[in-house]
């Protein structure tokens, strides 16, 4: 297992905003993260990536525990996101964002840009055509010199994916990329989460398109009030009577 | 006994002080430093109304203060309100309140000149009383009496007015209260006036009771205005109540034990400290919230 | 060429003090480069300034290594007092680099050494034009070569967004703390600058006021570019001089006409052209853009 989630615990104040949740991801695996609105999803991603810690239990990539550890270790590890809300930078060009997401990838001491190297400016030249080429992938190279702030909100999700994608990860978290898009879109998005799977990074989706992801997830984990509730393939999953009362909300 | 006096004294001022600059920050998650300069230009307001029309102290000192809070409805319809609804909103509302600070210092410096001026001879009561094993002044004693009039004052009007009710409403959220009803522009014109109001009440009293009104005194004051909200808690009315005094004290009783070069370095140290160990302070929260 | 001569003599003191405070100006975009509002560059300015003072006063030190100490000193000290504060957010910062400022400045006014409030005098002149705008052709030289590159758009990203940018890899941390200390070594070496031009230095030079006019500079000017902050520092040490017919007619003193105008220049810019002189151009042409949309809307 490539994530391993064990026993984590977050609360805030007296507010248990997630509870002794596990699972965990392989390798290549698409894994969904699904459940009712405030279940926990967002906060169970800002605990792996480290923007949160836990109050209790552990998270381990490729063996190596990294709850507790600053944001900026932990993407180094090889784990990076999206956000539900999109937070690019608006005045950065669409391509500056992704080679921003390049950052951990590229060796350049400044001192050689100072002196004129000419590695530096091929350094330089060889990241730019990597970022020209991952939004080429998400489709959107035309729009390489648009500020960010000013795409569309389809095509922000698609920059931010691209910028996530900047370093390499091992595992991409995704937080909501659908959110508001038209079917089309979607689809997209979903070619585009398989292809990132093909290529050997996992991914970890939070959505609320249930279909997408039964559709795009070899395994889905279910979380309600902070709890896992199913963890499994997704047709079993979508049949637990906890998963659909939960949805169909006999409480709510 | 006579220090704990003094202190009780100083921090009087400090503590209105404060307070004016914790209510912006509480309703508007902005600090404004032109705080120091109301507080500056009130004194000199009542000044010239005592010096210059030879109004008694007790009818010039409403009057002032009453000026002081519609300069801070100026204030906040100038400066602060085009930059609501900026991202930066409140790096540019400080650099904006900068702006304005050094404006009033300006007109200050430009209608005074850079002395210092004294209350004309009379204008300020002298007479001394004994209280416990202490020398009171009367001056001391009436700006003691003023300042927690004034904070009981305000106490009443955040607990028991609708203004109030609304005061709070749009320090929480101020979203939320508008779509509840509340004129948040209004609401936040009002506080600009009390907060202001308070700025220029602690500045008359300082220069009342120091004897010592000029246009650079604001200067002194804002840096212990930010160790006391600081350490009270931004956005806390209580917090800046009780640093307050809690700074008045230590000053007065540090200048008592080591001496006057280390008044100043007091309210740095208690800053640093403060921030570096607990940030929110005494009584404030990651949340800003009011009394 | 006597004109020209005699145009030099004339204004070449306000030449040298463009630099300096061209200098000044960057030292507070340092900073603000990466979203941070630090107001303490006053201080870190006062401690070169003394301590090329003190050098020149007591050594035989050669100005070079005068100045590389003015600059290293205050970019030294910068370390351990960045790395607690930089953790605080926005408004705390602030507060707490101008407190930062107010501990220098009281200390020198303390210390007997250096004749407290009195300061030092009788400095030799050894700045000049020369070597100031050499000292800043150097800052510019560096702010341009960080500018598009890794380490150049790691700070704009942490300006954007700081715990986005934490998550891309970033360590924040480090990257504010080498702009925090960049920027106080630029202080330090204005200091240095400065106290060889003037003769003298006293803690008054030094108070709140300066690095208020610094910060007044850097956002006059503008900061989404490293251009801005010389910009706003010509501008407004040149605005005296075109005050001076103003000071005459309304009858006010220059000193407080000063004041005045920097305030003022301040309020409209953060209010109007919140980015600044340098974004006057862009400005214009999205303005024009917008009339002539809207002019095709109604035709």
């Amino acid at each position: 297992m490539l994530l391993s989630v064990e026993g984590v615990s977050r609360a805030f104040g007296g507010v248990k905003a997630v509870e002794g949740a596990s699972f965990a991801v392989a390798a290549g695996e698409v894994h969904g993260l699904i459940g009712p609105n405030g279940a926990g999803k967002t906060t169970l991603l800002n605990l792996v990536s480290g923007l949160l810690r836990p109050t209790a239990g552990t998270i381990q990539l490729d063996g190596v525990r990294c709850d507790g550890l600053a944001p900026h270790r932990i993407a180094a590890l090889g784990v990076t996101r999206t956000f539900q809300n999109i937070r690019l930078f608006p005045q950065l060009s669409a391509l500056e964002n992704v080679l921003v997401g390049e950052h951990l990838r590229r060796r350049a001491p400044l001192w050689r840009r100072m002196v004129f190297l000419p590695s530096a400016a091929r350094e330089e030249r060889a990241a730019r055509a990597r970022a020209l080429e991952l939004l080429d992938r998400v489709g959107l190279a035309d729009r390489a010199a648009e500020k960010a702030g000013f795409l569309s909100y389809g095509e922000q999700r698609r920059v931010e994916i691209a910028r996530a994608l900047g370093s390499e990860p091992r595992v991409l978290l995704l937080d909501e990329p659908t959110a508001g898009m038209n079917p089309a879109e979607v689809d997209s998005v979903a070619r585009l989460i398989a292809e990132v799977a093909r290529l050997g990074h996992s991914v970890l989706l939070v959505e609320h398109n249930v279909p997408l992801v039964t559709k795009a997830c070899h395994r889905i984990t279910v979380l309600d009030f902070g709890r896992v509730i199913a963890d499994g393939a997704p047709a079993e999953v979508m049949r637990n009577p906890a998963v659909v009362d939960a949805y169909l909300g006999t409480r709510r | 006994m006579q220090q704990v006096v003094n202190g009780l004294f100083l921090g009087s001022i400090y503590a209105l002080f404060a307070l004016g600059y914790t209510l912006v920050f509480g309703v508007l998650d902005i600090l404004n430093l032109a705080h120091q300069a109301v507080f500056m230009l009130c004194a000199f307001t009542a000044l010239a109304l005592v010096g210059t029309l030879h109004l008694h102290t007790l009818v010039a000192l409403p009057i002032a203060i009453v000026a002081a809070g519609l300069v801070g409805v100026l204030l906040e319809r100038a400066a602060f309100r085009p930059l609501r609804g900026r991202s930066d909103s409140n790096i540019s509302g400080l650099i904006s309140s900068l702006a304005a600070a050094t404006i009033f210092e300006a007109l200050a410096l430009a209608a005074w000149g850079p002395g210092q001026f004294r209350f004309p001879f009379g204008s300020v009561p002298d007479r001394r009383l004994q209280l416990g094993g202490a020398i009171v002044s009367e001056v001391q004693a009436v700006i003691i009496g003023i300042s927690v009039a004034m904070m009981l004052a305000l106490t009443w009007l955040l607990r028991r007015t609708r203004l109030g009710r609304h005061i709070r409403a749009v320090a929480e959220s101020p979203l939320a209260a508008r779509i509840l009803g509340v004129n948040v522009d209004r609401v936040i014109a009002a506080s600009f006036f009390i907060s202001s109001a308070l700025g220029g009440a602690a500045g008359v009293l300082f220069g009342l009771a120091f004897n010592d009104v000029s246009a650079d005194m604001g200067r002194s004051v804002e840096l212990k205005g930010l160790a006391v909200i600081i350490l009270g808690g931004m956005g806390s009315m209580p917090g800046a109540v009780l640093a307050g005094y809690g700074l008045g004290i230590i000053e007065v009783f540090t200048v008592a034990k080591l001496g006057s070069s280390w008044r100043d370095g007091v309210s740095f140290a208690v800053l640093f400290l403060v921030l570096l160990l607990r940030p929110r302070g005494l009584l404030g929260q990651a949340a800003t919230r009011l009394a | 060429m006597e004109a020209l001569l005699e145009w030099w003599l004339t204004y070449q003191s306000a030449v040298a003090f463009i630099g300096v405070n061209a200098l000044l100006a960057l030292s507070v975009y340092a900073t603000l480069s990466c979203g941070q509002l630090s107001l303490a560059n006053a201080g870190f300015m006062a401690i070169g300034g003394y301590a090329g003072a003190l050098l020149t006063l007591h050594t035989e030190l050669p100005f070079a290594l005068v100045l590389a100490a003015a600059a290293a000193l205050p970019a030294v000290v910068a370390v351990p007092l960045g790395l607690p504060v930089l953790r605080l957010r926005g408004v705390f910062l602030a507060i707490a680099t101008i407190g930062w400022g107010e501990v220098v400045r009281l200390a020198l006014v303390n210390w007997d050494y250096t004749n407290g409030a009195l300061g030092l005098v009788a400095i030799p002149q050894r700045a000049g034009p020369g070597v100031i705008y050499l000292c800043l052709a150097l800052a510019l030289f560096v702010f341009w070569r960080l500018r598009g590159s890794r380490a150049g758009q790691a700070l704009e990203a942490i300006r954007e967004d700081e715990p986005a940018a934490r998550t891309l890899g970033i360590d924040t941390t480090a990257y504010k703390l080498a702009m925090f200390a960049f920027g106080a070594g630029l202080a330090g070496l204005a200091g240095g600058l400065e106290a060889h031009l003037t003769f003298m230095v006293a803690p008054s030079g030094y108070g709140f006021s300066r690095v208020v006019d610094m910060l007044v500079q850097a956002v006059v000017g503008g900061i989404a570019h490293f251009g801005g902050p010389v910009l706003g520092a010509a501008f407004l040490t040149l605005l005296p001089e075109a005050l001076r017919e103003v000071s005459r007619v309304t009858g006010m003193e220059p000193g407080p006409l000063r004041l005045l105008a920097n305030g003022l220049v301040l309020l409209l810019v953060i209010l109007f052209l919140p980015n600044g002189i340098v974004s006057l151009p862009q400005r214009v042409r999205e303005w024009r853009e917008e009339r002539r949309a809207a002019r095709a809307l109604v035709g």
